[in-house]
């Protein structure tokens, strides 16, 4: 993180300060100094504006929590209280709904940027997959969360992914009595939710630090995937990248808002509006958006236990992917064959995400089958081939050629 | 890399027409129901108060004999924004309740309401709701609106979040209350209890049609139909389900415009930035 710096504190009292604990010298070299690519576009600015967002969710969060019941007769109405009675509690809690989806949105087109540029590969493998945990984590939190509401759709969405770990062998039940803290899903149930949806982001903020510090290790990839190899190649963050992704925060800010003004539970089921009641199952059991494309992987496999195991497969197989991807080009600009693979998974995701949000019959669960083979396929059999049959087109000699090439 | 774009393109228009075939035949059985006119559609929408006062009137008179409205106090009605009743008469409605108490000696009392009281409910806890209801409860209206909805279908529901429309579910509860008919269809096998309803999933509803012409007398002279009716109680019911709506959409207008020009001025920013280095 340090070592870019050429920090020198002004006053006598910051020379005095930095003397005893560089950390004027640490947030200097990590964000003003800190040299970046010059070619990256604006897919590089998702980093940003998860940051933003992760701090968004944690101040609503807060405020959130300190109206909230978690209590199983209180929850719901602790909820709609937020909702009519707290000053502004209606802002505080769509901004925090609509600010998970907007976070989701956010990290898939970050992940998927990662994967079109090759941003996992050597020497970003330890980047990766710290962005992989902090995804892993974000699904356990957004999860949790949505229980908190105690509707009818939280409550039942508790019940089938608290139960989806009783397809263990043997210990499965004893597990899922031990996570719901008694025989149903209940008040211990929605307490330990509840402390860890406040704890969970704090994770998240700690391995966010160690994803900022991988990445200013090994510097950030750009859409060439080639490193930088002088100055002439690299721009400081302040002012490039901070103007840069100011502007994009502020648009995707103007998203968000249009979410959270004018159709605040368009992205929500109406279901989730009913208080939660153990007796009556709604007609369709459907998770959030975010969560669909894995939901239709759980359920396009006919064992219960196999489902479990894909789903989770789905997931962890992203941990090995810089092994697992054989080429030694990063950027799928030099790849024509992986570009086509690429977006074809693109489309395999959205449609995964579609079928997961239909009932599990007839020709919604052959295209799931389908589908779910293709995700596999991409990363088991697509990308380890690729590397070895692929004709790669010819790399630029270095960024400032490829961005200045033709006006040189 | 054109070749690649046609790829993509064929790609994509073979999988919607492949999605989209199931997707319609699967829309079925209650037909989907007519988009009415609300004053509170759209990004400057508001709430209509004489149609709030009168739906305000068929709760009182109609509903609330089998339905609660737990979550609302009865002062939200003088709330901005909402039916526009004074403080007054919010008081005085609130006294025209019975609210269960206890006095200060711990007996159980009834008082006049106050401001501040919920809307008491009608029955005294869902054991009772549910025995004299045929077995089921009738649900809580204080979020309802946001809880009924209908499927719009591909591309609908994708164009809905441009057109902002989500007026789901008052559109499918005022179908509703228009949507009973005094004879089932024939070789409709009707069970016991039941009520034909076009709109609701099914057609079998045990809410017996509660709304009769001329049941409630409107002081404003609005007509005293069922098509009136549905559509009032139904406003009220959004604005009982999101009583700050109105003052969401206004923040939000303001929200829009800060944020369009913020971003105009970080673009030019950027710009003047990055011109050095292009």
């Amino acid at each position: 993180m340090s070592g870019n710096s050429t920090y020198q504190p002004q006053s006598k009292a910051l020379q005095w300060f930095e003397k005893r604990l560089p950390i004027g010298g640490l947030i200097h070299s990590s964000f003003v100094a800190y040299p970046t690519p010059r070619n990256l576009n604006y897919w590089w600015t998702f980093g940003g504006i998860l940051s933003f967002m992760l701090g968004v969710q944690i101040v609503t969060g807060i405020v959130l929590a300190m109206h909230y019941t978690p209590h199983v007769d209180f929850a719901f109405k602790s909820v709609e209280a937020i909702m009519r009675d707290v000053n502004y509690g209606w802002l505080l809690r769509y901004l925090h709904s609509n600010g998970a989806a907007m976070f989701f949105l956010a990290v898939y087109i970050h992940m998927f940027r990662g994967l079109y540029y090759g941003s996992y590969k050597e020497p970003r493998e330890v980047l990766w997959i710290l962005g992989v945990i902090i995804y892993l984590l974000m699904m356990a939190t957004g999860f949790m969360g949505y229980v908190l509401v105690w509707g009818q759709m939280s409550f039942w969405a508790a019940t089938v992914i608290t139960n989806l770990f009783s397809a263990i062998p043997v210990v499965g039940d004893i597990i899922v009595s031990w996570l719901w803290g008694g025989y149903a899903v209940g008040n211990p149930t929605l307490n330990r939710f509840y402390s860890l949806h406040y704890l969970l982001p704090f994770v998240i903020v700690g391995v966010v630090i160690l994803h900022v510090w991988a990445l200013h290790v090994s510097g950030q990839n750009n859409p060439t995937g080639i490193e930088p190899k002088s100055d002439k190649d690299t721009v400081p963050f302040t002012p490039y990248a901070t103007a840069k992704d100011g502007f994009m925060v502020a648009c995707f800010c103007i998203l968000y808002a249009w979410f959270v003004f004018y159709i605040p539970n368009f992205l929500g089921h109406a279901d989730n509006y009913i208080p939660a009641n153990p007796a009556v199952t709604p007609a369709e059991i459907v998770p959030e958006w975010y969560y669909l494309p894995f939901y239709a992987i759980l359920r396009s496999i006919p064992n219960k236990l196999m489902g479990v195991i894909a789903l989770f497969g789905s997931i962890g197989i992203l941990a090995f992917l810089p092994w697992l991807d054989t080429s030694r080009i990063k950027s799928a600009r030099y790849r024509p064959l992986f570009k086509q693979f690429f977006w074809l998974f693109v489309i395999a995701c959205i449609g995964l995400g579609w079928l997961g949000s239909k009932p599990p019959e007839g020709i919604y669960v052959i295209m799931s089958r389908l589908l779910t083979f293709y995700y596999f396929a991409f990363f088991l059999i697509v990308l380890p081939l690729l590397g070895i049959f692929e004709k790669t087109k010819p790399l630029p000699n270095s960024i400032s050629e490829s961005v200045l090439g033709a006006k040189a | 890399m054109n070749n690649h774009r046609t790829i993509i393109a064929l790609a994509l228009a073979g999988a919607l027409i492949a999605l989209s075939g199931p997707a319609f035949a699967q829309e079925h059985e209650a037909s989907p129901p007519p988009r009415v006119k609300w004053s509170f559609a759209g990004p400057f929408g508001k709430y209509d108060q004489a149609q709030l006062q009168r739906g305000f009137k068929i709760y009182k008179e109609v509903c609330a004999s089998c339905h609660s409205l737990d979550m609302l106090s009865i002062g939200s009605l003088a709330d901005p924004g909402g039916p526009g009743f004074s403080q007054a008469q919010a008081a005085a409605i609130a006294s025209e309740y019975k609210i269960k108490d206890l006095d200060d000696r711990g007996s159980q009392i009834e008082r006049a309401g106050r401001p501040a009281d919920h809307f008491p409910a009608p029955f005294a806890n869902e054991l009772a709701a549910k025995a004299m209801n045929g077995g089921v409860a009738p649900p809580d209206m204080s979020t309802l609106a946001k809880a009924r909805t209908y499927s719009r279908g591909f591309p609908w529901f994708m164009l809905d979040m441009f057109t902002q429309y989500q007026e789901h579910g008052p559109d499918y509860i005022a179908a509703l209350l228009k949507g009973y008919k005094e004879a089932a269809p024939k070789g409709f096998k009707m069970p016991e209890g039941g009520h034909y309803n076009e709109y609701f999933p099914g057609h079998v509803i045990a809410m017996p049609p509660p709304l009769q012409p001329g049941q409630v007398t409107f002081d404003d002279g609005a007509p005293a139909t069922i098509d009136q009716y549905a559509n009032d109680i139904s406003a009220f019911l959004v604005w009982a389900a999101e009583p700050h709506m109105v003052a969401r959409k206004r923040i939000g207008f303001q929200v829009m415009i800060f944020l369009i020009v913020l971003a105009g001025l970080m673009y030019f920013t950027k710009k003047k930035v990055w011109s050095a280095v292009h």
